[in-house]
């Protein structure tokens, strides 16, 4: 949906992720951009060069947060230092909605600094939208989860990984921050069909939808965020948009990272399909 | 919308992690996984194929990760194991060039692998993941012999410049603020990003050699992006510094980090200061201790602690 309560009824275009090799290019060319999407736990600093930057960023453009840390999935309680450090840095950037992952990470407090995926089962799927509330009620803000990439999947699901989705933000009755990129590369790792993903959750409560690139090896694909869209997750991005409606989209590139401008000619791509909708209204 | 129906398949004869309906299972599943990430990969960057208990891990990994028709359960759980590893072993690579170069690239991953073994992250975000370093070097000496007390020097050097970078900040003092108060009784805090080390070798020369040579010293980005192994370095080696004692204050001044020489009467005045001594007790310890008399001290003094207030190291004590 274009704008909905769940992206802060925002209209937001094309954004690309902020990088620190762009910095640079970014704060003395002042290129026009939609909106930039920042790594949350990269500015939940106490001060420094990472603040100075976000606030000369903020002063020209819109930004949107995405979190890494929070690991709604794990079986620990929501860390209420973390919380309060996002909170602080909410305050600053005026986020319309904030996004995190649908993962867990930590647990007994030792991080692994991954995105790790869930077993899919109604229990986990209560504890997990219980969290999402108490954060999003602390946070004062629209939340969006982000289904990630997988390269396993556990005995003890007892439902598809769309169903988990949908269970979990309609418990929750937060958004979806839909990555596209990610549902093709589990969907080749796990053998199903990324458009009956796709054809089924709900709609209504997609924020934002991220594109990437991803790598593929012998006998898997592993999500690297290291190249442009390919082929099929652009067909599976317009397939997306004419059931969610034209929804703000980030590309993401972390690694071997070039030029901003490449990146951003990239990102707009997205645009054609975009575009493709309006005219078909 | 289809659902599946739950099954009720918790039975005391089923495997460990297959079934995960509350809280307490979802822990002891994400405790096995944990368990399974945090074991070191075997020398050839592979899971290692015994588990803690003498099992083969296959069959550990068989009991909650399911197969594909391509991988086994090994293969998929070793996914995981690999990136955490290439994760945190390339942010420490990115960390500490000066520690990696003192050590060279083989012995600097068993360091950080022996690290990250006994100390795994607490830490939400991978820019504390160095924090214990220096304690973990001090109780493994052999690790980095014959050069453990030069890598103690760096990595509370390198961890320094992690402190300035981004570490708090309070409001400097201004003249306001210590108007008035006569020198016997004022005392002035430092800066939490600031830090005072007196070290036994010239580590700041050696490093800004090592990062001359070595241009790599980006931090990477926290991110889903999966990392590749720890890269091995070909370059010419930078000579190790001879033994000689500097004082150093690690510091930021307008969002750059710098670090700043000090003569050994400024670093005891700070570190006094740092102690919470008076301004006139922190000067008097250690001009008394000096063995250089042919300086105007009144007139030295004055000057650093107008360049140290210039800088912004002093605020407001606790």
């Amino acid at each position: 949906m274009p704008a909905n309560e769940f992206n802060g009824f925002t209209d937001y275009g094309i954004g690309i992720g902020l990088r620190v090799p762009h910095y640079r290019h970014i704060l003395a060319e002042k290129p026009v951009v939609d909106w930039f999407e920042i790594i949350s736990e990269n500015f939940m600093v106490d001060g420094g060069r990472p603040l100075e930057v976000l606030d000369e960023i903020l002063e020209q453009y819109r930004v949107v947060q995405h979190g890494v840390a929070i690991y709604f999935g794990s079986a620990d309680h929501l860390d209420k230092t973390h919380l309060k450090k996002l909170k602080r840095l909410v305050r600053r950037t005026n986020t319309p909605w904030l996004s995190d992952h649908l993962c867990w990470g930590s647990i007994d407090g030792r991080y692994t600094h991954d995105l790790l995926p869930m077993p899919y089962t109604f229990g986990v799927a209560k504890h997990t939208a219980e969290k999402i509330k108490a954060a999003r009620d602390y946070l004062e803000v629209p939340i969006c989860v982000e289904n990630v990439s997988s390269y396993a999947e556990y005995h003890a699901s007892e439902m598809t990984e769309w169903e988990f989705l949908s269970e979990v933000v309609e418990l929750a009755d937060c958004g979806i921050l839909l990555d596209v990129n990610n549902i093709y590369v589990s969907s080749k790792n796990h053998s199903f069909n990324p458009y009956d993903y796709l054809d089924n959750i709900p709609h209504h409560r997609v924020g934002q939808v991220h594109i990437a690139g991803h790598s593929k090896f012998e006998k898997y694909l592993l999500d690297t965020h290291d190249h442009p869209v390919l082929d099929p997750v652009w067909k599976m991005y317009a397939h997306a948009m004419k059931s969610v409606g034209n929804t703000a989209t980030l590309l993401e590139w972390d690694d071997r990272i070039p030029t901003f401008n490449e990146v951003h000619r990239e990102a707009l791509k997205a645009n054609k399909f975009r575009q493709s909708l309006v005219a078909a209204k | 919308m289809k659902r599946s129906k739950p099954t009720n398949s918790a039975n005391h004869s089923s495997p460990p992690n297959s079934v995960v309906h509350s809280r307490e299972d979802l822990r002891a599943l994400q405790r096995t996984m944990t368990s399974a990430l945090f074991r070191p990969l075997d020398t050839r960057w592979g899971m290692q194929k015994t588990w803690a208990d003498g099992r083969p891990t296959r069959e550990v990994a068989a009991e909650f990760i399911k197969p594909n028709d391509r991988l086994s359960s090994f293969e998929r759980l070793e996914i995981y194991n690999r990136q955490y590893w290439f994760r945190v072993l390339d942010c420490l690579h990115d960390d500490y060039p000066g520690l990696r170069a003192i050590l060279g690239a083989k012995k600097f991953t068993q360091l950080a692998t022996g690290y990250l073994a006994k100390y795994p992250s607490n830490s939400f975000t991978l820019r504390n993941l160095g924090e214990r370093l220096e304690e973990f070097i001090r109780e493994e000496p052999g690790r980095t012999a014959p050069h453990e007390p030069l890598a103690v020097d760096m990595v509370q050097f390198e961890w320094a410049q992690t402190v300035a970078f981004d570490g708090p900040s309070k409001r400097p003092i201004t003249a306001d603020d210590i108007l008035g108060k006569a020198p016997d009784q004022l005392t002035l805090g430092l800066q939490p990003y600031l830090s005072l080390l007196s070290l036994n070798y010239a580590v700041d020369d050696f490093l800004v050699a090592v990062k001359r040579r070595d241009e790599d010293a980006l931090r990477g980005e926290a991110s889903n992006a999966i990392h590749s192994a720890p890269r091995a370095s070909r370059r010419k080696p930078v000579r190790r510094p001879k033994k000689r004692q500097i004082f150093l204050a690690v510091h930021r001044y307008e969002n750059q980090v710098y670090s700043k020489r000090l003569e050994p009467e400024e670093y005891q005045i700070l570190a006094a200061l740092a102690r919470g001594e008076t301004v006139a007790a922190a000067c008097e310890t250690a001009i008394a201790q000096t063995a250089k008399t042919d300086l105007d001290w009144t007139e030295t003094v004055k000057n650093w602690f107008d360049t140290w207030t210039a800088l912004g190291w002093f605020c407001l004590p606790q």
